[in-house]
């Protein structure tokens, strides 16, 4: 079925159905506009599985991302979710992370066992992240149904996003490392610059050694660490992932990783996609958002444990 | 189902129908040509390439984003 009304993409050489990339284009984008991921976790095995090499799924991947963001991150700004001062912050971060990621990858290869150690690290993230969440998440909508006596609110965003962590945000904005700067627009008073740039050097570093855009990292660290609302953590992390996306795709394509024809087909159901995603934000509470996120990394530890235990790619 | 709801599901119907025939028309007459020339810059200037690969997906993407949106609202006006 897959092959079904097959298009020839010479850059690549392989022969996908256009529809089959519109789909998944349309997938990943309504989980883009909702989490604020790149979903690369969904994108690459999805382009090996029509037969791309894992090299050009990697690279064309992030193109595709470059795109989806775009329309995501439009559509966010359009509702007021993207802090522009902290985005251009984090991509200077990010970008500095994914190339240490990168040579890290590069000495691991020359070490011989860069498949195994990479495998067994993002079991271990993706898992902490995905029970960390559950936790948080939970505890907080508990401590909500408590004060609220279980009348059930419904309708647009809360605007006040509490998190059951916001005691360890707190002080972690008050650590005193100049130069301290303020974010009006996400409602943080006071942060050491360095802070943000650690966060968003850590999310490059993931995305430089696990691939992808790595904001299901990047979006966890900027609500939990930074003290980010969910909304803004999803609509800036978007705007970072342009950025450094863009970065990554250039890279990827002087290496003769990237077919762009690819990324435009698929970008063509990311854009509709990317659009529901995002508006479907305004109907879900911070705590939710992030309790829905929960499945994403768990769905990497899946696929990592199936191609270390039986050698294949997906 | 609410009639709130058929109507919101209504006007989707539409976007996709006329969204699928853009999307389509896009294919047979931007990417056709383009595959050619592409092609070739990925074989005798790759730098040239990763630069108008970032321009393209980015230039999609603001149109794409300004079609969709104009029909969200060209459909929703007339709907509500």
């Amino acid at each position: 079925m897959i092959t079904l009304l097959a298009m020839h993409f010479p850059i690549s050489g392989t022969d996908i159905s256009p529809v089959y990339l519109v789909i998944i284009g349309f997938l990943i984008g309504v989980l883009g506009g909702f989490f604020g991921v790149g979903g690369s976790f969904i994108a690459g095995p999805a382009l090996r599985a029509v037969g791309m090499h894992w090299n050009y799924a990697v690279g064309t991947d992030l193109a595709h991302i470059v795109g989806k963001s775009v329309v995501a991150a439009k559509r966010h700004r359009a509702l007021g979710n993207v802090d522009l001062r902290l985005g251009f912050i984090m991509a200077t971060g990010t970008i500095a992370g994914a190339e240490c990621g990168a040579q890290l990858i590069q000495l691991l290869k020359r070490r011989g066992d860069v498949d195994f150690v990479v495998s067994i690290i993002s079991i271990i993230i993706y898992f902490s992240i995905s029970t960390f969440m559950v936790w948080e998440s939970w505890k907080t909508l508990r401590q909500q149904r408590k004060t609220s006596g279980g009348k059930k609110k419904r309708g647009k965003k809360d605007s006040a996003d509490v998190s059951s962590f916001s005691g360890v945000t707190s002080a972690i904005h008050r650590i005193p490392l100049w130069p301290m700067i303020s974010l009006p627009t996400s409602g943080v008073k006071s942060i050491s610059l360095w802070v943000i740039v650690v966060v968003s050097f850590i999310g490059g570093l993931f995305s430089g050694f696990l691939g992808g855009g790595a904001g299901y990292i990047r979006m966890p660290m900027m609500v939990y660490v930074l003290g980010i609302p969910t909304h803004l953590a999803v609509g800036t992390d978007l705007f970072e992932i342009i950025i450094s996306a863009s970065y990554g795709t250039f890279s990827h394509a002087i290496k003769g990783n990237v077919d762009i024809l690819v990324a435009l087909v698929m970008n063509t159901g990311a854009a509709i996609g990317a659009q529901i995603g995002a508006i479907l934000t305004q109907y879900f509470a911070g705590p939710k958002i992030r309790l829905f996120f929960v499945p994403l990394p768990l769905i990497g530890v899946a696929i990592v444990l199936y191609t270390l235990f039986t050698g294949n790619k997906l | 189902m609410k009639a709130e709801t058929r109507k919101t599901f209504f006007s989707f119907g539409i976007e996709l129908a006329i969204y699928a025939v853009l999307v389509v028309a896009y294919y047979f007459l931007v990417l056709h040509f383009l595959a050619g020339w592409l092609f070739h810059l990925d074989k005798s200037s790759i730098r040239i390439y990763g630069l108008v690969s970032i321009a393209l997906i980015i230039g999609q993407a603001v149109a794409l984003e300004w079609v969709t949106t104009f029909l969200i609202r060209l459909l929703r006006g007339r709907s509500e």
